[in-house]
């Protein structure tokens, strides 16, 4: 999140799209609803009424995999009503950059397609620059490739009648949105997007999300109180676990994983850290180096030294350009080009899509290590349904888990709160944290190396490893301590002793730090920020809900990212009313701003500080699959053509092939119907801990299909009647709930259906039906491999007889 | 000193229980006193945050002779102000219930069952194969002869369910061995 929970209250409008927040986030929706109280527009642009619906002003039902239009509709009348702000665009974001003249769109490609690779040679999205590297610009915003005016070219074709006829929304719905939303692009008027996994989980993921970005800009709608593009994280600790990189692809702290062509540091660093020509450009990423040699000097302590680059040599070093994700993780598997594996606290075997290949490929493991706190449709794989244990290899270690409140520690919330929990009781039997198991795992393995030998002994022998797990000293080293007694700013500081803020680590290695981020989280001065509980603030903090004292939250304690663009170039804030800084008598009050330098008008500093550039990005060149949002059907679609180009589906999206990995035609008579999934309030994601839990099982007891009266009359199917859900990939067992929630689609002409399952069930709780995920696909977001779970094809029709479901 | 909110809420509900209690016309307010204080009372307040999604409400377990006794939403914590979802609200049951794996289990190749084991062995032979499977596939240099430092045939996925300092070990306890097929709930 921009922002953080209670901020949404401060909203005017807010849109809610890819989420069903009412239900996933039950109890930060009372903010959502106090915007509501104070006059707020409530919209819900979503496939299906649900809960979230219920409590908006307004449902916009949307056929799934269609965002991208729906909103490249609203660029359009952005600029169609002149709704944009005009002082933010032009000083705040790169709106006034020429675009290189090498640049081009041409029928749904940009200029650099390669379709043997399906990747973009991205050289020509640049901008034009003078000789000191600075991109030209015209503040004036009428050279025809300045930023505006090609995002103005590109989303000309995003008209109502091509939006409603691609989405199924009507005219009248999309008018009725973006006259609400566009009416927050002045000084005093704030809008906020909700979104979550339905936007993500497509193969134009990051491409949706990037849509919501330039309409955020354009409306002044970033960095301010009430406004910002909110990611409602739904998995406990998933920001943490995102600032901690649990992922193949970077290291903590937002830095890239070394790959092979990095062989050294100095390498490292020179591809990482970028160079900014612009002047006031704060450009933050330049001090990545010292953040990264402190990470160096916190994973090897006395062994990193500048001699030896830090141990940087010990890293593994990735295949440039290889993707390491989790679905082709499980298709190395499927391959069986993998002998082990660590499987903690995630249930695969249920929440990946294609759930027969991944089952069918677990089985060919030599063994596998399972951290649960219950069997699991993973743990138990080798026995379920049709298979054969005296045919499966696989040795299973099941290692009982022990849950939060049986723990310590912190707990980064989706606003980046970092919240300190104690341990009330002691684990259950035998369990053990997480910690408790690698520390002594690792220990029990330096052992075994020192005394046998063996491959590349060093890289486990050189770190700095711990005793024993202890969440408070893993939480120091998180801050980052003094590696040598150092002087910052006039203090002294001795060796050991916790480094007060990030400012203050070094690329000398004479500081150590796990993660820069939380540097300044458990101080020498105030402990652990991570314990407060002082919920006092100044009357202006009180005013938009800001509680600065209560935990602490990355970076710096600053509660609302960009803050800097909440006022204009002297630091007065566009909407007094909400201010989250000012610049009063010399110095900033409110929040901690994004920099303590004086205004722009003053000091010229840009408010975007992590970018390049010191601007928002309108035009942004990292995406994989364009610098602009374009829209592509699903990769599977009930259509064969859309009105914007003859590029169907993506022409970056990843995928894999094999017997299993089958796919629908576009337009497939044999798969007519569109499936979105969910989960539930009651059940826990893939329904793995919740459905132990009788309460909640009886609330939520078994697998159904909502479906629409009208598809429903089409194949006699009954509300109640037990149903069968096919894909190319698999068939399901449901319920068939007829409802209303759901309605039939306008599409290109013709009547599409869609129908939604959740995925909470699965087939060790006993006739509650089995994985949804047997039905969906892995056909990936090119930029993150992230899989559309939120869309593919299937058919229906009514079972003669149930064995899943009793 | 302060009235937190907490402070504020309980005064308030024994306003609003005398209120109803007159009314009624009956004096229960010692049987009423007595029944709410016979779970928590004497019990240890620890502060926790509810294990599910993102919004991280805070809550407050009670724990009496090392057992945990209840747990509710913590009514001082600014997002959830007291209030839980269905799921917060079973963490009780959660935490209490007969279905929590509590002993290593093992599974040998072929197999129709599950065997306890002692942690131990566990960590023994789960080290072994990790050993065997790295000296055998360590990949030093790659085939242009850079150094790179990697094994390939091992996986590791999870978790979000971690706390902080454990995702941070893990990290560390995967550089440490070469894994580079990592990956958890974030991706999606």
């Amino acid at each position: 999140m921009t922002n953080h929970w209670i901020d949404i209250k401060n909203s005017d409008a807010i849109l809610i799209m890819g989420s069903n927040a009412a239900e996933h986030h039950p109890i930060a929706f009372k903010w959502i609803m106090k915007a509501k109280e104070r006059g707020a527009a409530l919209m819900h642009v979503d496939p299906k009424f649900s809960r979230t619906s219920a409590r908006c002003d307004f449902h916009v039902p949307l056929r799934s995999g269609t965002d991208i239009a729906f909103l490249g509709g609203m660029i359009r009348y952005i600029f169609e009503t002149d709704s944009w702000f005009k002082e933010y665009v032009v000083n705040y974001t790169n709106a006034s950059f020429i675009v290189s003249k090498s640049f081009g769109f041409s029928d749904g490609l940009f200029t650099g397609y390669d379709p043997e690779t399906r990747r973009y040679d991205k050289t020509s999205w640049r901008f034009e620059r003078n000789s000191s590297g600075a991109p030209l610009r015209d503040d004036t915003l009428q050279h025809p490739r300045c930023v505006l005016n090609v995002i103005r070219k590109h989303f000309e074709r995003y008209t109502l009648d091509s939006v409603s006829a691609t989405t199924g929304v009507s005219k009248a719905d999309l008018v009725r949105v973006y006259d609400i939303f566009c009416a927050t692009g002045k000084p005093d008027k704030a809008g906020t997007m909700l979104y979550a996994l339905g936007w993500t989980q497509h193969t134009v993921g990051v491409q949706n999300i990037r849509s919501a970005a330039i309409i955020q800009l354009l409306l002044g709608n970033i960095g301010v109180s009430g406004g910002g593009i909110n990611a409602l994280r739904g998995e406990p600790n998933v920001q943490g676990s995102t600032d901690h990189a649990l992922l193949y692809d970077s290291i903590p702290g937002y830095h890239k994983a070394p790959v092979a062509s990095w062989q050294t540091l100095a390498d490292y660093n020179k591809a990482n850290t970028p160079v900014s020509h612009v002047k006031g450009s704060v450009n933050w990423w330049q001090n990545r180096p010292k953040y990264v040699t402190s990470l160096l000097k916190a994973w090897y302590g006395d062994s990193a030294t500048p001699e030896n680059d830090f141990c940087y040599g010990l890293l593994p070093k990735l295949a440039d350009g290889e993707d390491y994700s989790y679905m082709f993780i499980m298709d190395r598997v499927f391959q069986g080009k993998m002998r082990g594996g660590f499987i903690m606290g995630v249930n695969p075997m249920n929440s990946f899509p294609n759930t027969h290949k991944m089952r069918k490929a677990l089985d060919n493991l030599d063994w596998l290590v399972v951290t649960e706190i219950h069997n699991s449709e993973t743990s138990d794989n080798w026995r379920r349904p049709g298979a054969d244990p005296a045919k499966i290899k696989t040795e299973v270690f099941l290692l009982p888990s022990a849950h939060r409140i049986e723990k310590e520690g912190t707990i980064s919330n989706s606003g980046r709160w970092l919240q300190w929990f104690d341990k009330a009781v002691e684990p259950e039997g035998e369990a053990r944290n997480f910690g408790n198991f690698w520390v002594p795992f690792i220990n029990l393995m330096r052992k075994m190396y020192e005394e046998e030998g063996g491959a590349c002994p060093e890289q486990l022998l050189k770190m700095r490893w711990y005793e024993k797990f202890d969440a408070s000293d893993i939480a120091k080293r998180i801050n980052g301590q003094f590696e040598a007694d150092c002087e910052v700013n006039g203090k002294k500081y001795r060796k050991g002793q916790q480094v007060p803020m990030f400012t203050a680590l070094k690329a000398d290695g004479s500081t150590s730090s796990l993660n820069w981020l939380y540097a300044g989280s458990w101080t020498e001065e105030e402990g652990c920020k991570a314990k407060r509980r002082d919920p006092s603030q100044t009357p202006m903090q009180a005013k938009i809900g800001l509680f600065p004292n209560w935990s602490w939250c990355w970076p710096q304690n600053r509660r609302i990212l960009y803050n800097r663009a909440s006022v204009d170039l002297n630091g007065r804030p566009w909407d007094p009313s909400r201010a989250i800084i000012e610049w009063k008598d010399g110095k900033w009050v409110g929040d901690v701003p994004d920099g303590a330098q004086p205004p722009m008008a003053q000091s010229g500093v840009k408010p975007f500080i992590m970018t390049t550039d010191g601007t928002g990005l309108l035009f942004g060149t990292a995406p994989a699959d364009g610098p602009l949002p374009e829209h592509y059907e699903p990769a599977e679609t009930p259509i064969k053509e859309h009105p914007f180009s003859s590029q169907l589906s993506s022409p970056c999206y990843k995928y894999h092939k094999s017997a299993y990995d089958k796919m629908a035609e576009p337009a497939d008579p044999a798969f007519p119907y569109v499936l979105t999934t969910y989960s539930l309030t009651e059940h826990w994601c893939g329904g793995g801990g919740t459905r132990a839990v009788p309460n909640l099982l009886e609330a939520e007891p078994q697998l159904y299909v909502e479906m629409s009266h009208e598809l429903a009359k089409e194949k006699g199917i009954a509300n109640g009647d037990g149903v069968i859900v096919e894909s190319p990939r698999g068939a399901v067992e449901a319920i068939a709930m007829v409802t209303i929630r759901i309605r039939p689609f306008e599409v290109m002409g013709r009547t599409v259906h869609l129908i939604g399952m959740p995925f909470a069930y699965g087939w060790t709780t006993p006739g509650c039906g089995d994985s949804t995920n047997r039905l969906t696909i892995g056909a990936c977001d090119p930029n993150t491999t992230i899989p559309e779970l939120k869309a593919c094809c299937v058919n229906i029709r009514k079972a003669n007889k149930l064995t899943e479901i009793a | 000193m302060a009235v937190t909110r907490r402070k504020f809420l309980k005064l308030a509900g024994a306003g609003a229980l005398c209120l109803t209690l007159s009314q009624l016309g009956f004096d229960m307010t010692e049987a009423k006193a007595y029944v709410a204080a016979l779970k928590i009372e004497g019990a240890k307040e620890v502060h926790s945050v509810c294990p599910f999604c993102a919004v991280c409400c805070q809550i407050i377990a009670h724990v009496k002779d090392g057992r945990l006794v209840s747990t509710e939403g913590d009514p001082d914590f600014p997002v959830n102000q007291g209030t839980l979802c269905a799921k917060g609200a079973a963490l009780f049951t959660m935490y209490t219930g007969k279905h929590r794996l509590t002993k290593p289990m093992y599974r040998a190749p072929y197999s129709s069952s599950w065997v306890e084991k002692d942690w131990d062995w566990t960590f023994r032979q789960i080290a072994r194969r990790m050993k065997s499977a790295r000296d055998k596939d360590f990949i030093a240099k790659d085939a242009k002869g850079r150094t790179v430092n990697r094994l390939e045939s091992v996986f590791s996925m999870g978790t979000s369910h971690a706390s902080n300092e454990e995702c941070a070990v893990i990290h560390q306890a995967l550089k440490g061995l070469g894994v580079i097929h990592q990956d958890h709930q974030a991706r999606t």
